[in-house]
């Protein structure tokens, strides 16, 4: 099991390579799709970045998990819902969603993904 | 007409790597425009043909079933440029293959040149390297479908995929049975990458 450095310094590296952005810029707390500039297609570099890294399968929608906002049952009125909150906690077991759950403002889900996050999910990955 | 900017495969390891070649000629219109004087492969469509060689090389791994599309180039570095006369050998290997698409590294080598009497070929040289990632496309919902990966197989055939290729498991690459019945619905389209 790598330490947390480790594990830091493999997803900086896979950041920089698949976003073309300096070291510098991969903090914790940096957003990929905000403070870092990530496009939807580059989900799928940074996921066969972080496969190879690390030797794990990443299967789809583990990372990032797909249909939740695109259903009504988990989104109304522009806000994620208490039973989409729960869904996104059992999916996401290794985020800190509780920042999010305060203000579930749909176009507030992206902050969720940060650097931070990435390491979690791996460290998570790795433990089990 | 069709965007082909590979002139013939010379090795296909299904699921791993492929070789293809692609020959510079004046013939060749857009030289005269690129530059003046000065004719130049444009690198653009060495990147093209790289993609082509890596996306049916993609295509072939999900048998065609699965609609490959270039999706990003994370990283191209080009050497110098080819000219006319050039013999490009275009090389593409799977680095990673899932069920969302693919990661593939591809080189462009200018083949060394021998002239009559020439005791010592110059040597083949790396002229451009770069990263592909394909990711398959998903459109079953639309309307109207993008395009039908199935066609393919004959661009496979004119590049002569079915001359060299080796399965997975070593035997010869077999043409997909059923290929008379596409011949019908192929008459136009372009091949996969671009």
């Amino acid at each position: 099991m790598p330490t947390q450095e480790e594990i830091f310094a493999k997803v900086r590296s896979a950041l920089v390579d698949a976003l073309g952005v300096d070291d510098e810029e991969v903090t914790p707390e940096a957003t990929l799709t905000g403070d870092l500039g990530a496009e939807s297609i580059d989900f799928l570099d940074i996921i066969f970045r972080l496969e190879k890294s690390f030797d794990v399968k990443i299967p789809r929608g583990e990372l990032f998990p797909e249909n939740i906002l695109t259903d009504a049952q988990y989104v109304q009125d522009g806000k994620v819902t208490a039973a989409g909150i729960a869904e996104l906690r059992r999916r996401m077991p290794f985020a800190d969603l509780d920042g999010f759950a305060a203000n579930p403002k749909v176009q507030e889900f992206g902050k969720l993904f940060t650097v931070k996050t990435i390491c979690s999910y791996i460290a998570h990955k790795l433990s089990k | 007409m069709r965007w082909i900017w590979i002139d013939r495969f010379v090795e296909f390891n299904s699921r791993q790597s492929a070789r293809a070649i692609k020959n510079v000629s004046l013939a060749e219109d857009h030289l005269h425009d690129h530059f003046p004087g000065y004719p130049v492969m444009p690198n653009s469509l060495i990147t093209e043909g790289l993609a082509q060689t890596g996306g049916l090389l993609v295509g072939e791994a999900s048998n065609f079933d699965e609609k490959v599309i270039l999706a990003k180039i994370p990283k191209a570095v080009y050497h110098f440029p080819a000219v006319p006369g050039d013999t490009l050998l275009y090389t593409a290997k799977i680095e990673q293959l899932t069920d969302t698409g693919a990661m593939v590294s591809a080189t462009s080598h200018v083949l060394g040149r021998q002239y009559p009497g020439d005791t010592s070929p110059s040597p083949e040289r790396l002229q451009a390297e770069m990263e592909i990632v394909f990711a398959y496309l998903r459109d079953d919902q639309r309307g109207r479908t993008l395009f039908e990966p199935k066609n393919f197989v004959f661009t496979m055939k004119l590049l002569g995929v079915f001359d060299v290729g080796r399965a997975a498991d070593g035997s010869k690459l077999k043409e997909p049975p059923g290929l008379a019945n596409l011949k019908s619905t192929a008459s136009e389209g372009t091949i996969g990458g671009g």
